[in-house]
C-alpha cells in the first residue's frame, strides 16, 4: 500500500520503529549488553568486559559449540539430500500419492519438538535400535524437525523450474543422471542453499527435542545456554548466544556468496 | 537485434549429407495420444520425407504440440508407433532419440556461457574435446553468434538467445529436428527477421528434417515445404504448402491458412478438361478451379483477398458486384470490406484508382478462375 501525504508516511515510520526496536531490536541489544557486562545493577551495564567470552571460548562451552556446528551440518545435509530427493521423486508420482506423501513429509513440523524428542527416546531405547545415549539420536531428532522445511524449500523450487529445461537437455542425449547433475540442480541451486541455511540456522537453534535426547558429551549450544541460565549464569548464557547468532549469522552469509558467485547472479 | 544473419558452413554442409544417408524421416504410424480417458491427439499417421521442413499448424489445443512431444519422447502415444529412419523410437527415452529441439522460451542453461550450452549435448554424449570445439565453432558460426561465446544467456536480446538455442540443437548433429513455437516470444520485427533466417538455415542444411510446431500461418507458409494443419487432436489437412493454399481442401484450411472469401455457389458445370468447373452465385455465373463436384452441388469458391481486383483485365474474367462497406489503410496494403449479397467479401489492394469510391457504393470485382478454389461447403474438416 502506498501512502502519499507525509504525516501519513511519518506515523508508519514511527510504528514500524516501535515494532521492530521492541520487538526484534531490543531483545537482541540486551543479550548483547549482557554478554558483555561486568556487573548489571541498573538500567544499563556497570561496565563492560569481554571476560565472558573468555570463559566460553576456554571452558565446556566451545565444546557446545563445535556439538552444534557439527550437528547442524549434518543433520542439514543429510535433510538436504532426503528432502531433495523426496521432491525429485514426487513430482514423478500422481498428484493424490504427491500430495499424501508430501503431507506425511510435514507432519514432524507441526509435532512440539519435545514429543519429536519424547518419541525417539522411546522409539530408540530398546534393542535392536538402541540409539538412546548417542550422538545419532541428536542427529535423527534434528533431521526429523528440519527435513520438512528443506522438502518444502526444494518442492517450491521445482514447482518453478520450467520443465524445458529438462526437455532439451534430454534431447540433446543427456541421460537422467547427467541431466540431473549439470541441469537440475545447478537450476536449483538457490533454493538448495536456501534450504541447506534454513535447515542449518533451524538446527543451530534447536531446544526442545535436543534437550530431551542429548547423551553427555554432546552438549549443543542451545542446552548450554539453557544450563547456563537456569543456574543463573546469565552472562556466560548472554555470551554464547551472542556466538550462536554470529555463528549462524557468519554461515548463511557465506552461503549466500557462494550460491551467488555459482549462479552468477 | 543484431543484423548478423546465418551463415552456413562447409562442415555443416559435409555433414548434411551424412544426415540425410543416416535416415532423417519421420513416419507416424496411426500414432494416437491420450490422458486418461481425454483423447489429445486421435490416430495420425504422417511422412516426413528426409530434408524437409513440415510446419504443424492449428489453434490452441489442437494436438499439434502433443504430435513433436511424442516423437521427442516426452509424451507415450497411447497406441502407434514412431519411426525417424529405419529405428522404431516409440520406446526409446528421448536421449537416445538422436533429436535437437528448439522451445519457445528458448531454454538456455542460465549457469552455463554460450558455448557451453552449445557443447552441452555433445558432452552429454561423452564426445572429445576437439570435436566439442570444432563443432561448437561451427554451430556458432551458423548462427552468426561466435562473437557471444563466452556470454552468459542473461547477457544476450530474446533473438540472440534463440539463435543460440538453434545452435545447440545444430552441435549434435540431430537426425530431426523439432522446433516448438520458436519465435513465439520475440516481437513481430526480429521474428520476421528470424524466419528469413531460418529459412537460410535450412537452404546451407539441405540433409536436415525439421518438424515446426506454430500458430502463425505466417512462419508456416514461409518456411514450410509441407504443411499439416490440426484441429481437434485430428490433422485437417496435409499436403504441399502452395497447394494447400492454393487449393485448400476444406473450409477450415481455407480460412486457417491465410485470409479467405468464401462465396457460396451452386455448381452447374462439372470440371472439365481444364480442371474448371463453372458454378452460379446469385446473378453472376463463375468458373473456379474445381475437384470432382457434380451439377447441382452446393459448394464454396474461395478467392484470396490480394486476388480480388477493382479492375477488370484479360485474365480477371470472373465478376461480382458488392457494396463497398468498410475501408482500412495499412500503409503497404488498403483493405476494402465489401457485402455480395449477405458474405463479407475481403479486398487487399496495394494499387487503389484515383478515385475511391464511397461506402455504400456498389463495386464490381473482378478475380481470375485460376486463382479460385472450390471447396465442400458442409464439411468443415
Amino acid at each position: 500500500m502506498l501512502v502519499w501525504s507525509r504525516p501519513g508516511r511519518i506515523v508508519l515510520w514511527v510504528l514500524f520503529a516501535l515494532i521492530f526496536g521492541v520487538l526484534f531490536l531490543a531483545p537482541l541489544a540486551v543479550i548483547l549488553l549482557s554478554s558483555l557486562a561486568d556487573q548489571w545493577n541498573g538500567v544499563l551495564p556497570n561496565g563492560l568486559t569481554t571476560e565472558h567470552y573468555a570463559d566460553v571460548v576456554k571452558g565446556a562451552a566451545w565444546n557446545s559449540v563445535k556439538a552444534s556446528l557439527i550437528t547442524g551440518f549434518l543433520a542439514s545435509a543429510l535433510a538436504l539430500v532426503s528432502g531433495t530427493w523426496a521432491a525429485l521423486s514426487l513430482r514423478l508420482q500422481g498428484d493424490a500419492l504427491k500430495q499424501l506423501l508430501g503431507l506425511l513429509f510435514f507432519i514432524p513440523s507441526a509435532v512440539p519438538s519435545v514429543s519429536v524428542g519424547l518419541g525417539l527416546l522411546v522409539a530408540f531405547s530398546h534393542p535392536p535400535l538402541l540409539l538412546n545415549g548417542t550422538v545419532a539420536i541428536v542427529m535423527i531428532a534434528h533431521f526429523v524437525l528440519i527435513s520438512a522445511f528443506t522438502f518444502g524449500n526444494v518442492s517450491a523450487g521445482l514447482a518453478r523450474l520450467s520443465p524445458d529445461f529438462e526437455q532439451v537437455a534430454s534431447s540433446l542425449g543427456a541421460r537422467p543422471a547427467y541431466r540431473l547433475w549439470h541441469v537440475t540442480l545447478p537450476l536449483l541451486a538457490p533454493y538448495l542453499v536456501a534450504a541447506f541455511g534454513l535447515s542449518f540456522a533451524l538446527s543451530m537453534g534447536e531446544l526442545g527435542a535436543t534437550v530431551m535426547v542429548y547423551p553427555p558429551g554432546w552438549v549443543t549450544l542451545p542446552v548450554s545456554i539453557f544450563s547456563l541460565t537456569d543456574r543463573g549464569d546469565i552472562f556466560a548464557g548472554a555470551a554464547l548466544t551472542m556466538i550462536l547468532v554470529v555463528a549462524t549469522l557468519v554461515l548463511l552469509l557465506g552461503l549466500e556468496r557462494v550460491t551467488a558467485r555459482a549462479t552468477g547472479s | 537485434m543484431s543484423a548478423v544473419a546465418f551463415t552456413g558452413t562447409s562442415v555443416m554442409d559435409i555433414d548434411a549429407a551424412k544426415v540425410r544417408g543416416a535416415g532423417s524421416n519421420v513416419h507416424f504410424d496411426k500414432v494416437s495420444v491420450a490422458y486418461g480417458a481425454h483423447v489429445v491427439l486421435h490416430p495420425l499417421t504422417l511422412d516426413i520425407a528426409p530434408g524437409e521442413i513440415l510446419a504443424m499448424i492449428g489453434p490452441s489445443g489442437s494436438g499439434k504440440t502433443t504430435a513433436l512431444r511424442a516423437v521427442a519422447g516426452f509424451v507415450r502415444p497411447a497406441s502407434g508407433r514412431i519411426r525417424i529412419g529405419a529405428t522404431d523410437v516409440t520406446d526409446l527415452p528421448p536421449y537416445e532419440r538422436g533429436l535437437g529441439m528448439v522451445v519457445q522460451n528458448y531454454a538456455l542453461f542460465p549457469h552455463m556461457r554460450v558455448e557451453d550450452n552449445v557443447a552441452f549435448g555433445l558432452r552429454a554424449q561423452g564426445a572429445d574435446k576437439a570435436l566439442i570445439a570444432e563443432r561448437v565453432k561451427d554451430a556458432l558460426g551458423t548462427v552468426g553468434m561466435s562473437a557471444f561465446a563466452r556470454r552468459y544467456p542473461r547477457e544476450l536480446s530474446g533473438g540472440q538467445q534463440q539463435r543460440v538455442a538453434i545452435a545447440r540443437a545444430l552441435a549434435v548433429r540431430p537426425r530431426v529436428l523439432l522446433l516448438d513455437e520458436p519465435l513465439s516470444a520475440l516481437d513481430a520485427q526480429i521474428r520476421r527477421n528470424m524466419v528469413e533466417e531460418i529459412a537460410r538455415l535450412h537452404r546451407s542444411l539441405p540433409g536436415l528434417t525439421i518438424l515446426y510446431v506454430t500458430h502463425d500461418q505466417t512462419e508456416a507458409l514461409t518456411l514450410a515445404d509441407k504443411i499439416a494443419i490440426m484441429r481437434d487432436g485430428r490433422v485437417c489437412s496435409h499436403g504441399p504448402t502452395t497447394e494447400l493454399y492454393r487449393r485448400p481442401p476444406n473450409r477450415f484450411t481455407a480460412e486457417f491458412l491465410g485470409r479467405a472469401n468464401l462465396l457460396p455457389v451452386t455448381v452447374e458445370e462439372p470440371v472439365g478438361s481444364k480442371g474448371f468447373a463453372t458454378a452460379r452465385h446469385g446473378d453472376a455465373v463463375l468458373t473456379g478451379a474445381g475437384r470432382d463436384e457434380k451439377a447441382g452441388d452446393k459448394s464454396l469458391l474461395c478467392i484470396r483477398p490480394q486476388h480480388l481486383s477493382l479492375t477488370a483485365d484479360s485474365e480477371h474474367t470472373n465478376r461480382i458486384v458488392g457494396t463497398l462497406r468498410e475501408v482500412h489503410w495499412q500503409g503497404e496494403l488498403t483493405h476494402l470490406v465489401l457485402d455480395v449479397d449477405g458474405t463479407p467479401v475481403r479486398v487487399s489492394a496495394t494499387k487503389l484508382p484515383t478515385a475511391l469510391p464511397e461506402p455504400g457504393a456498389r463495386v464490381p470485382l473482378f478475380f481470375a478462375p485460376a486463382d479460385t478454389s472450390l471447396l465442400p461447403e458442409d464439411a468443415g474438416v
